[in-house]
């Protein structure tokens, strides 16, 4: 509904739809996975700068949204074959104005060494947005000009948004009441 | 400075401006020091009477900042020299949040966000739900949520012109402004229940239909608002002090804006025509008629021109909307994701267990993953949600437009003076309850 006319109006996502088989798709030589009128690429993190690249050249003017995920205690999900799943993902969403499309890098960061390289000196708009996925998620943003935590406190230990971040660790005291239950 | 230097300096050309935005170190509009380290500079032992850049800490709590935004600005006497925007001081985890909640409690959490236009933010959560479950909801639905959804466009933007005006010294203005608001809001309180937060948009359609008398009540305000918004043209627009405190402050051109990920009235003040209700509809967007405001300058004046004039295309919305809102369903009647209509618990059985099934374990989503983005008064809403099939979503990111445009401040505020600041604060229009979520 949102993204109805996309799919009509970008003729990658077309032809890449049009590819039966789905897993063998590709777009800037990078997985693609497409269906319901998104575009959704899955390159390596070696990939991931030179694609981003390869998108801004070809009309992606702005990145709209970075953000992590992890997917610790997920079931499983589909991706193209090829790709290995790991704990986190980082997604990040571009648009293009000429011709209107939308499309989704999703990117896997092990949880061994979840470095990513920065977008900054492309898109310095993703600047507050890698602040907020290393200070939720801890995946670190290689090259980042400031990176320090966004929205927890500076000394803050841990990462909320992880799935085994200790939720409720610290006790919610109120003034004046009496002990915590 | 020589006059020479001056000169060249005042012909910086887009593109140079464009290029600043991209540096690092010491030349960057953006000061990058940790919030500790500024806020150690007040125990410095600083020379009031030596000329060297100081760290100024504006906020969190100052009147101007619009809740709690706090402001590190490198100052060479009344120059802002550089400065970063500090924030999370409203960070209650509204998104690991989302996470416990089920889809249909989800929209009391994500009302929240942005409490200036709560709609928008139940819409986005809702379409996205919508997009994962892969229903259709009905047309009157859909032109309900259009309609409202550009009823709250008005009062937020009514909100802008009260605060920017009072921000600037137009203290008057707080309470013109407040009282559009307020009869706009009086309208949403009568179809939702609720001036704010209204939990009215949900997944499956919206919570309930539209009253009695509704038309009589929206045509009246719709008569009410034109004259009283001419009005601030007349309080505002053409006055010489407030065109002085607001014109060629704060510029921004389009480069900047894209590069940064900007998007609304900030990009389209800067003359760069892309709203998301034109470019990419949504809802009924492409059959009503509505034009997409642009200003030339990108400076604060453009866009409090741009908002005010927005509020005027939302009115023409609004009465489109009244008159092609069809009659039929106000919700999906799917037994899978609404509740059964209230009339049926008294006499039926399984409608009891149906409403009770779905107001205690919710509704299952399809496993998947789905981006939707929307047009919300401060420029792109997007909702990136992740479902593992289950009745809770796996994770709910809201991309805030106010938590990006804020990374506009450094690059309007370089060489700006302290009075300025507040009112680039002003005409970014930051809702410090979205941007920290």
């Amino acid at each position: 509904m949102g993204q109805g006319s996309e799919s009509d109006e970008d003729p990658d996502a077309g032809a890449s739809e049009a590819a039966a088989p789905a897993e063998h798709a590709t777009l800037y030589d990078v997985p693609l996975s497409a269906g319901a009128g998104q575009v959704v690429l899955h390159p390596s993190i070696d990939q991931y700068v030179d694609t981003v690249r390869a998108m801004k050249a070809d009309g992606y003017v702005s990145v709209i949204d970075l953000c992590g995920v992890d997917y610790l205690t997920h079931g499983g999900r589909s991706l193209p074959a090829g790709v290995i799943a790991e704990r986190f993902e980082v997604v990040v969403n571009l648009i293009a104005h000429t011709p209107v499309r939308r499309a989704r890098l999703r990117l896997q960061v092990p949880e061994s060494d979840p470095v990513v390289p920065t977008l900054f000196d492309l898109f310095p708009g993703v600047e507050a947005m890698e602040r907020e996925a290393f200070d939720m998620f801890g995946v670190v943003f290689d090259n980042h000009p400031d990176p320090t935590r966004i929205l927890m406190p500076h000394d803050w230990d841990g990462h909320p948004l992880r799935k085994d971040f200790r939720v409720g660790s610290v006790p919610v005291q109120f003034k004046g009441a009496a002990a915590p239950r | 400075m020589t006059l020479l230097e001056q000169s060249a300096s005042a012909d910086r050309d887009a593109r140079a401006l464009a290029e600043r935005v991209f540096r690092r170190g010491d030349d960057s509009a953006v000061i990058r020091i940790s919030e500790a380290d500024a806020a150690m500079v007040e125990t410095l032992d600083v020379d009031p009477m030596n000329d060297e850049p100081m760290i100024v800490n504006m906020g969190p709590v100052h009147p101007s900042t619009h809740g709690v935004l706090r402001l590190v600005l490198e100052m060479q006497g009344e120059q802002v020299l550089r400065s970063k925007p500090v924030i999370g001081y409203l960070h209650t985890g509204m998104e690991k949040t989302g996470e416990q909640l089920s889809y249909l409690q989800g929209g009391t959490n994500v009302t929240r966000m942005d409490y200036a236009s709560p709609l928008f933010n139940e819409l986005v959560f809702s379409l996205a739900t919508e997009e994962l479950l892969g229903i259709e909801v009905p047309p009157r639905a859909q032109w309900i949520r259009t309609m409202m959804c550009e009823l709250n466009r008005i009062s937020s933007h009514m909100l802008f012109q009260a605060t920017n005006g009072m921000d600037v010294g137009a203290v008057s203005m707080m309470l013109y402004g407040n009282r559009l608001r307020e009869e706009t809001l009086r309208i949403l309180e009568k179809i939702t229940g609720l001036r704010m937060n209204h939990n009215y948009i949900r997944p499956g359609g919206v919570a309930v239909d539209l009253h009695d008398g509704w038309r009589d009540d929206i045509a009246g305000l719709l008569d009410l608002l034109p004259p009283l918004i001419d009005e601030f043209d007349d309080l505002l627009t053409g006055q010489p002090i407030f065109r002085e405190r607001l014109q060629g402050v704060g510029a921004i051109n389009v480069e900047e804006c894209l590069a940064l990920g900007v998007t609304g009235p900030i990009l389209r003040g800067s003359g760069y025509a892309w709203d998301l209700r034109r470019d990419m509809p949504y809802l009924n967007y492409d059959e009503v008629d509505f034009d997409v405001i642009v200003g030339t300058y990108g400076d604060c004046f453009d866009r409090y021109a741009v908002r005010l004039n927005e509020a005027r295309e939302s009115i023409k919305i609004v009465q489109q909307c009244m008159e092609k809102m069809p009659t039929g369903d106000y919700r999906l009647q799917d037994k899978k994701v609404t509740p059964p209509p209230r009339a049926r618990i008294d006499e039926s059985m399984e409608a009891l267990i149906h409403h009770f099934k779905i107001f205690t374990e919710g509704f299952k989503v399809p496993e998947g993953e789905v981006y939707v983005g929307i047009e919300s008064p401060r420029g792109e809403l997007g909702c990136y949600m992740v479902s593992d099939g289950g009745a809770h979503p796996y994770r709910m990111h809201i991309r805030a437009p106010s938590f990006v445009n804020l990374q506009t401040m450094p690059h309007m505020m370089q060489d700006a003076i302290v009075a300025d600041v507040v009112a680039i604060i002003s005409s970014v229009d930051p809702v410090l309850g979205e941007v920290d979520r």
